[in-house]
Order: C-alpha cells, then sequence, then structure tokens
C-alpha cells in the first residue's frame, strides 16, 4: 500500500467524502418525500390516484438509475436545461430510491390491520387524520428499518455522480489513480464508504432485532 | 428533438448489439452469484469456525459498498497488476463478487427461517448434518429464498448499466455512442432505452410475482 497520493489529493478525498455524505442526505429527504406521497397514492381509494402510484413505482425500480441521471443530465442539456451535477444526481437518487421508499411505506402501513382505519373513521376521524394519528405511528416501526436499508443503497449509489464527473467520492478515485497506485487509492476510498455503511448497516439490524422481539 | 432516430434501423441495430452484451453478462453474472452466494450464504450459516466467520467478514465488506467502487476496481487494478483480461469477463466478475454477497444474505435468511426443530428431528433419525441441510433446510428454504432473488438479479440486469462508466459496449453505452454524435435525439434514445429496459425486468418481476403466489400456497 502506498499512501502518498494523499500528499496531493487529500483535499478532493475530504471534498468527495462531503459531497457523497451531503448529495445522500439530500436525495434522502427528497426520496422520503416522494415516498410517502406515492405510498399514499399506492393504497389511496381513488382508482386514479392508484394507477399513478403504481406505474411511478413499477417505471422506476426498472430502470436503471444510470439512464434516470443521464436523463437529467444529458438529456435537458440537450434542450438546453443546464443542471448542477449535485442537483442532477440528488435529484436522481431521489426520484429512483422514492420508488423503493414507497413500497417500504407501503407495506408497513398495510401491515396495521385494517380494523384500525375503520374504527378511527367511525369515531370521526377524516381519512388524513386517521392515517396520520392511527395508521402511522403503527407502521413507522415496521419501515423504519427497510427505509434504513433504502439509505444505504442511497449512499452506495450516490457513485453514480462519479460518471457525470460529479466530484463525489468515487470521482476523487478517478482523478488519483492517473498517477498514483490504484489499489491503494480504491482502498482508501471502500473504507471511507464503510465508515459511513457499515454504522448503518448496524443500526438497522439492531432496529430489527430490538422490534421485532417486541413485535 | 428528434424523435426520428428512435425509428432508425441502423440504431436499432446497435442498440441491439448493446443489448446482447448487457444479457449475456447479466445473465453470465446471475448463473456465477447464484452458486457462489448460496456457498457463501451456507457457509456463514453453517457456524464453522474461521470459515464461517471468513464468509461473514466478505459478506458484510462487499455489501456496503459501491458496485460502481467493485467495477472500478475490477476493471483498473487488474490492469495495474498487469493482468489482461477482457473487459467484459472483469465486469461479470465485479458483478459476481458483489451479487454474491447480496445473494449469501438472502440464502443465510432462508435458512434461518426453517425452523430449528427440523434440525433436530433430522438428526435424531441419523441425517448427517450436511444431509439434513440438503434435504431437509434446503427444499423448504428455497421457497423464501426465490422472490428476493429474482429481485436481486432484476437490479443486477439494471446495474449492467453502470459499465458505461468504463466503455463496456452494453445497451446504455450504445445509446450514448449515437446520441453523442446526434445531439438532438438524446432525450428520444434515453427513453427508449429507458422502455428496453423496463419491459425485461417488469418481466421478470411478473413472474417472481407469480411464483411468490404459488410457491406461498
Amino acid at each position: 500500500m502506498d499512501f502518498s497520493f494523499l500528499e496531493v489529493h487529500k483535499e478532493d478525498f475530504i471534498d468527495g467524502f462531503l459531497t457523497t455524505l451531503s448529495v445522500s442526505l439530500v436525495a434522502l429527504v427528497l426520496s422520503l418525500i416522494i415516498g410517502t406521497i406515492i405510498a399514499i397514492f399506492r393504497i389511496s381509494p381513488l382508482a386514479i390516484l392508484r394507477a399513478i402510484g403504481t406505474a411511478y413505482v413499477e417505471f422506476f425500480r426498472n430502470t436503471p438509475l444510470v439512464i434516470q441521471v443521464f436523463f437529467f443530465y444529458f438529456g435537458l442539456a440537450s434542450i438546453h436545461i443546464n443542471l448542477s451535477k449535485f442537483f442532477v444526481g440528488s435529484l436522481g437518487l431521489a426520484i429512483y430510491t422514492g420508488s423503493f421508499m414507497a413500497e417500504a411505506i407501503r407495506a408497513g402501513i398495510q401491515a396495521v390491520p385494517k380494523g384500525q382505519m375503520e374504527a378511527a373513521r367511525s369515531s370521526g376521524l377524516s381519512y388524513v387524520q386517521a392515517m396520520w394519528h392511527v395508521i402511522l405511528p403503527q407502521a413507522f416501526k415496521l419501515i423504519i428499518p427497510p427505509l434504513g436499508n433504502q439509505f444505504i443503497n442511497l449512499v452506495k449509489n450516490s457513485s453514480v455522480l462519479a460518471i457525470i464527473a460529479g466530484t463525489d467520492l468515487l470521482y476523487a478515485a478517478d482523478v488519483a489513480i492517473a498517477n498514483y497506485d490504484v489499489t491503494s487509492v480504491y482502498v482508501l476510498v471502500a473504507l471511507l464508504y464503510l465508515v459511513i455503511t457499515i454504522p448503518l448497516s448496524i443500526g438497522v439490524n439492531y432496529l430489527e432485532k430490538r422490534w421485532a422481539k417486541k413485535g | 428533438m428528434d424523435f426520428s432516430s428512435v425509428f432508425d434501423p441502423t440504431h436499432w441495430s446497435a442498440l441491439l448489439s448493446g443489448l446482447q452484451v448487457t444479457l449475456s453478462v447479466a445473465f453470465s453474472a446471475i448463473a456465477l452469484s447464484f452458486v457462489f452466494g448460496i456457498i457463501l450464504g451456507v457457509l456463514r450459516y453453517t457456524r464453522i469456525p474461521v470459515v464461517s466467520h471468513i464468509a461473514t467478514l466478505y459478506i458484510e465488506i462487499i455489501r456496503n459498498l459501491p458496485l460502481l467502487l467493485i467495477i472500478f476496481f475490477g476493471y483498473f487494478a487488474f490492469k495495474d497488476w498487469g493482468i489482461q483480461i477482457p473487459i467484459t469477463l472483469s465486469v461479470i466478475i465485479s458483478m459476481t463478487v458483489f451479487t454474491s454477497a447480496l445473494v449469501a444474505e438472502i440464502v443465510r435468511s432462508g435458512l434461518n427461517s426453517v425452523d430449528k426443530g427440523q434440525i433436530e428431528a433430522a438428526r435424531s433419525q441419523g441425517f448427517t448434518y450436511i444431509q439434513t441441510l440438503w434435504y431437509i433446510i434446503m427444499p423448504q428454504a428455497l421457497k423464501k429464498m426465490i422472490p428476493p432473488m429474482v429481485s436481486q438479479f432484476v437490479s443486477l440486469l439494471k446495474d449492467t448499466s453502470l459499465a458505461v462508466a468504463i466503455s463496456l459496449p452494453e445497451l446504455t453505452h450504445a445509446a450514448q455512442i449515437i446520441y453523442n454524435s446526434k445531439y438532438n435525439a438524446t432525450i428520444p434514445l434515453l427513453i427508449l432505452v429507458a422502455m428496453i429496459y423496463f419491459v425485461i425486468n417488469y418481466t421478470l418481476s411478473l413472474i417472481s410475482r407469480y411464483l411468490e403466489r404459488r410457491l406461498a400456497g
């Protein structure tokens, strides 16, 4: 191992690490919003909303993230809409991950017995109130571990930014390998990803085990 | 926007040969990671000292890394070590290294879902540990493993598009080459390619759902 590349590229790696973190966090917030809206569409009593929700989930789950990022980057550029790489990365990741989040949230909501909704509605709560005060709090424990897993995937997937030279962590490696030892560069970058993903994995496992026991 | 290039037969043949590379890389990696994933998952499950720990370490490190990192590493590091392998093979190896770890986790949780009493019952009937695993545990666990494995393989198929980063001549790369010279066709081509991926993956998802329903019964 030869980490001498850090003398020249230290700043690139720090910037890359921070970009990966911030893109992931921005995309996390956006994908949670998208995921919640789509999940509610998917279980809505209105057929048209259900159809939109299903179409969204099936389309974005079954097409590559790379294509979606290329669409927002190269596609929009071809009609003279130029978005920053950071924005393209966050948006692409959020739209893609949103479809997986939506499924996790929907599964959690549907695991709450139907009688809960009926009881809440017959007590005079509106659909939205019943969802917010009665269903979602109970669904929460079922939803958090799979959402955590999706967040881990999101952090890993943020590396697609490197393909459009998005100055993220993996891109920092692309720059450094031109002049330095390839293996050492990738080992360092791998360790930096693990610094983010391993604690998240441990957290998700812990919650899964704890909440599974309590039922 | 130039939608006409979507209907241009010369572009179709370029996209089709890209699709061929995508499918052959995906199916080779699927077959290999199915085999290695089962081996790794079983090794982790068995709790043989050292062997099980090595399997665990491999699984936990690899599944927490970005696939694109492993694809880059496979491509550039082999070159750096002076090992010449075709780009297609390097992508297949990288995807297998990554997906095996995820398949292993599916296998392990499938095995764990089988009631421990089954092992005790089989052992007391005179089955060896290996026989128990093969004849009693595996067949029951397999039912639980199939749906998540199919979605893992759908991910793999989508993720072959990451190899565009090292210019593997797959479907996404084929589209990129066309729209690099036909700027106006960028959006129509990306939509077309998205549709191609969608049709293949959605079909696989439907098959998975069908299997899930049949196996549940």
